[in-house]
């Protein structure tokens, strides 16, 4: 192939060069071009070396379908492999390298695996490496591992970069009533019919130019439709997205889109996201995105300098580039005849070898007429050269055989097998196409949702149909009656042909030259007995190469056909999926990366707790406090103090992340007596209760205390973490079960904000913040009393005495607006008692210390009684759960059950996760589990919370080992009441 | 993604809502027999084509909806609240 710029034609403008870089060297390009264009016509033909074989490809096609020049773009972080140079617009300082290739595309060492290439036969690697000697040896599949390290090293595709992703990318969202996929003649029409109705219309098309076909027109008349449609289309107000593809059709006429935004920018803006994933929802949604032209499958066919015949037009007409100088065409259907007669005009020697023996009809006088020689009844056997095609060898059809004829010299081989409908995207939506056996491809079958095919998508093949066609498609995706163009087009009929060879042959013909698989392949796998398509697709991998089987699938499917002597339809296809083209995982994610992964939840003390020296960790979606280091403080020492000091003094905890759900109406206590395991139908006013639910089936659920404000009026309070569970369930009860109950619940979580103030001296810090000092004394608010009062400075408040750490404790609530102040009047009151703020690692080691359960422990797995509350499961009502924690399993006596773990001895350690076993057989699951470890400053040595058998009864004097094989190994421990620290609770009810 | 009437919203996307589950199940009273809860917890029907299943438009307007959902083609039939009263209120309002 030596191609050549052509000095005037084509759509590109000559007067602005672009400079791109190609494996190191300096290439020119102009506005307009596309990587290969621009390649092509400086000369450069091997861009790429095939997935197993190492062969030399060139570009095969001018679009979507492209499989030989798959490159990789841009470098270092930015290095995006498996790039088609037939896609990516030019622009100046682009640059490019090929892959799969050492030292490059040009001299590949690699390529000598092609000479070996009879062995390397579908599931080559699979029956040599696995299983049999003498590589096994017995072993087991693990030795398939290491080669398959290897194999991946020789085989494959590009590179990503291993470097976390630069660029930003945007998740945006649309509307509208009409969904127009393509701009070619017919998605123009579809689009301005639809708007010019009134309809809302977006029109997406993948390419930097809209026009479609009428891009590769070189009459005038042609290119003024094209100006005079678009024109129109702005007029009508019509949302056009070029360098965006559909890659996607989903329920209820949603579609997936992805825009490069600035992938075609020498200057990408600062702040412009790299790319944009629209997800459309549209009313109506009309698919004109075209048909694809095949290769045949022969000898070789996979040579640089063989491509489609409309990739060659393209080339001409679009980029001004004449692709070679001696080009011999091969068709079996009228549409090359064009295209030879454009490539003789433009200087070329051509040569049209038709497979039918009739020819073209009439399209034979035009190409006398544009000096093309025509042979007929002649079919390509093989691409004769090896870096680059010097020549085609013929056949000729004897019966259902082909025979030897003469060879033709040419620079550029071109072929066209006919035309593949761009099906895709209707075939996500589960509409199986129809083969049609005239037109030789599958047609678009009739699809439940409002979508609509339109132009060569449908097999309309002539420029006017589809325009009509478009138009047609626009009215019935609109519920307009109206009977648009039937498919086909051709003046003499295709005859269909996928494979030109010889019976003993031992050439390569490639079917799906992205993923290496040739026809003797696809043979291979019908002797092995694969008859499925499916089966076949995942054996020889055709179709599964980033074009998803765009230039192979249908010649596939005819030979496994052909050998199962069946007729096409009834092999079956496989089903197009998602996406059409590769989406970047940037895109999908988004803007939902690095801090944005996730919602992030402040209390409303988050800045004032920072202020104050607080470590901060996630719990949940929340930032909470973890620990108030002080100078030099390590986090064990931090918590150890803080946990101390609460013990001895005051502690202040931020607990604002604490779910809080208003529980209001006349049928409020009523709804709390059946959703907690306890009873509070009679739960005083001013009186708050500690509850647990269960679910249906008997398993706790969460638990939380319950605050009485009114009659009416309860402030229920559940775990931080299953906060959003419990409002979720408790308005499934209102609103699917109870609906008789006169309930309402809110969620005010975020509008109060907490404080949990612990300690021997906490009566006296909160005495000192209140307006009223007299309204916190023990005859006044008593254990588990509420109380509405006022802090200084008249800020109404909720104090309730309750106690998770074991101590003379409250919460105090406030309006999350005065959060702030609340801190500066506690910490005010509490530092000169020698108070201190303290996170969650000493609230840890608190509650530890008195055994009271958190999400570690209500792990979703336990009942009520395993975690040793069973007194709290009401005898007297039925409740939530009532029945089915009746179940057999779920009270059988050796259960795990919560205990405390001391390490047997005292100066030991011992870690959360670890398993609790019987001496010596530390192995299975063991009897039970660590779910919670700290050091107690109280007891003075490591302490555990966990789940055993039998619980802390049944291993009295008896040792247990928690054994942690990875970190720790196993430490022997004691087995105790999870009420390790004041069993009695008397300093709480102090 | 399937696009769901809301009674409340109007047309909103799946992501909107979580799913409850089987919407024809009639709970037991809380004091029925372990037999009539387990029955109505545990034993489902997998159905295959039109289901009633419940939803709930918990980033939306946080209320329960009975959907009734083709499972081979997601194709919805009818959508009315969960709530009994709201339903009918609905109806009468229409």
């Amino acid at each position: 192939m030596s191609a050549t710029r052509l000095t005037k034609g084509g759509r590109i403008d000559r007067s602005r060069t672009l400079k791109l870089t190609w494996d190191g060297k300096s290439y020119d390009g102009f506005v307009g071009d596309t990587l290969a264009s621009a390649l092509m016509a400086s000369g450069t033909q091997i861009l790429g070396r095939s997935f197993k074989y190492h062969r030399p490809r060139g570009v095969m096609s001018a679009g979507v379908e492209e499989s030989g020049a798959i490159v990789t773009l841009g470098t270092g972080v930015r290095a995006e492999p498996n790039t088609k140079a037939t896609m990516q617009e030019l622009f100046d300082g682009l640059s490019a390298h090929g892959q799969n290739a050492w030292p490059n595309v040009r001299n590949d060492v690699g390529s000598v695996l092609g000479l070996f290439g009879r062995f390397f036969s579908a599931g080559f690697y699979y029956k040599t490496f696995m299983g049999l000697p003498p590589f096994e040896w017995g072993r087991g599949t693990g030795i398939w591992m290491q080669y398959e390290k290897l194999i991946r090293k020789a085989a494959g595709m590009g590179e990503a970069s291993r470097l976390a992703d630069p660029d930003a990318y945007d998740h945006a969202h649309a509307f509208c009533d009409v969904l127009v996929v393509g701009s070619g003649p017919a998605g123009l029409n579809a689009a301005l019919t639809a708007a010019q109705q009134g309809k809302d219309v977006i029109l997406v098309e993948q390419d930097f130019e809209l026009g479609g076909d009428f891009l590769n027109q070189t009459d005038p008349a042609a290119e003024a439709r094209r100006i005079e449609l678009i024109t129109a289309l702005q007029a009508a107000g019509v949302r056009i997205m070029t360098r965006t593809t559909a890659f996607g059709l989903y329920d209820y006429g949603t579609a997936g889109l992805l825009e490069r935004v600035t992938d075609h920018l020498a200057l990408k803006p600062e702040h412009s996201p790299r790319q944009r994933f629209w997800t459309v929802r549209a009313g109506a949604t009309v698919l004109a995105t075209g048909a694809l032209e095949r290769m045949v499958c022969f000898a070789d066919n996979d040579r640089p300098g063989v491509m489609t015949a409309a990739a060659a037009r393209s080339y001409l007409n679009r980029f001004g580039v004449l692709p070679g100088q001696n080009i011999v065409v091969t068709t079996n259907n009228d549409s090359a005849y064009a295209t030879a007669a454009e490539l003789a005009v433009a200087g070329a020697s051509v040569t049209l070898v038709d497979l039918r023996p009739e020819g073209g009809g009439s399209l034979s006088e035009v190409m006398a007429d544009a000096s093309v020689a025509v042979r007929t009844g002649l079919a390509p056997l093989r691409a004769c050269g090896r870096r680059a095609v010097n020549g085609v060898q013929l056949a000729r059809a004897e019966g259902n055989s082909w025979a030897t004829a003469d060879t033709l010299p040419c620079d550029l081989l071109l072929v066209s097998g006919g035309w593949s409908p761009v099906v895709n995207l209707l075939s996500h939506r589960g509409a199986k196409p129809k083969w049609d056996a005239d037109l030789a491809c599958f047609l678009p079958a009739p699809c439940p949702d409002n979508v609509v095919m339109a132009g060569s998508a449908s097999g309309i093949w002539q420029g006017d149909a589809c325009e009509a066609s478009g138009i047609a498609a626009a009215k019935t995706a609109l519920g307009q009656a109206v009977e648009g163009p039937v498919p086909g087009g051709w003046d003499t009929p295709i005859k269909p042909v996928y494979e030109v060879g010889l019976p003993d042959q031992k050439t390569k013909g490639f079917v799906d030259p992205q993923h290496d698989v040739t026809s003797s392949d696809v043979r291979l796998a019908h002797q092995e007995g694969f008859v499925s398509v499916e089966h076949l697709k995942r054996y020889t991998t055709l179709g599964m190469a980033t074009d998803q089987g765009k230039m192979g699938n249908v010649i596939g499917l005819a030979l496994m056909a052909e050998a199962l002597g069946k007729e096409i339809p009834n092999v079956g296809t496989t089903r197009f999926r998602p996406p059409y083209t590769p989406v970047a995982i940037g895109a999908l994610a988004g803007r939902n990366v690095g801090d944005h992964f996730r919602t992030l939840r402040r209390t409303p003390m988050h800045d004032w707790n920072l202020r104050h020296g607080a470590t901060m960790t996630d719990a949940g979606l929340w930032h909470r406090p973890w620990y108030y280091a002080r100078a030099g403080e390590t986090i064990t020492e931090a918590y150890i103090r803080e946990a101390a000091t609460v013990r001895q003094a005051i502690g202040i905890c931020d607990v604002s992340s604490l779910g809080k759900i208003a529980v209001q109406g006349p049928d409020a206590s009523e709804f709390l007596n059946r959703v907690y395991s306890n009873a509070f139908a009679k739960l005083p006013i001013g009186k708050a209760r500690y509850g647990i639910m269960l679910r249906d089936d008997g398993i706790v659920m969460d638990d939380g205390t319950t605050w009485r404000l009114s009659e009416t009026d309860f402030l229920l309070t559940t775990t931080t973490a299953n906060a959003g569970k419990v409002m979720v369930w408790l308005e499934e009860l209102l609103q699917l079960r109870w609906p008789d109950l006169k309930v309402h619940v809110s969620s005010v979580s975020d509008q109060w904000a907490g404080v949990s103030v612990a300690g021997p001296k906490a009566r006296d810090g909160i005495a000192a913040c209140l307006e009223d000092p007299d309204a916190i004394l023990a005859e006044n608010l008593p254990f588990m009393g509420v109380t509405r009062t006022r802090l200084n400075g008249g800020i109404d408040c909720l104090i309730a005495r309750i106690s998770f750490s074991g101590e003379l404790a409250y919460e105090v609530y406030v309006s999350a607006g005065y959060g702030e102040r609340m801190m500066d009047l506690l910490w005010a009151a509490a530092e000169p008692l020698e108070g201190c703020l303290y996170g969650l690692e000493a609230l840890g080691a608190l509650r530890i210390e008195k055994g009271h359960v958190t999400g570690a422990e209500l792990d979703g797995r336990v009942t009520i009684d395993d975690a040793g509350l069973g007194k709290m499961a009401s005898t007297k009502k039925p409740f939530i759960g009532s029945a089915l924690r009746q179940r057999p399993e779920l009270l059988r006596p050796d259960r795990p059950q919560l205990v405390g773990i001391f390490p047997k001895d005292r100066s030991q350690t011992f870690n959360g996760g670890a398993l609790l076993c019987k001496p010596g057989v530390t192995e299975g699951h063991g009897e039970g589990w660590v779910t919670a470890v700290t050091h107690s400053p109280a007891l003075g040595h490591w302490i555990g919370i966990g789940y055993i058998s039998g619980g802390h009864g049944d291993w009295q004097g008896k040792t247990a080992i928690a054994t942690d094989p990875v970190r720790k190994g196993d430490i022997e421990v004691e087995i105790v009441s999870p009420h390790m620290f004041d069993p009695e609770g008397e300093r709480m009810h102090g | 993604m399937i696009r769901i009437p809301c009674p409340f919203c109007g047309i909103r996307d799946h992501s909107e809502f979580t799913y409850g589950g089987d919407g024809s199940i009639t709970y037991p009273a809380l004091d029925a027999p372990l037999q009539e809860w387990h029955d109505a917890v545990f034993q489902r029907e997998n159905i295959c084509g039109v289901q009633t299943e419940t939803w709930h438009h918990v980033n939306g307007c946080r209320m329960w909806i009975l959907v009734d959902r083709d499972t081979m083609t997601h194709e919805i039939h009818a959508v009315r609240p969960a709530h009994p009263d709201l339903a009918k209120a609905l109806e009468s309002s229409s």
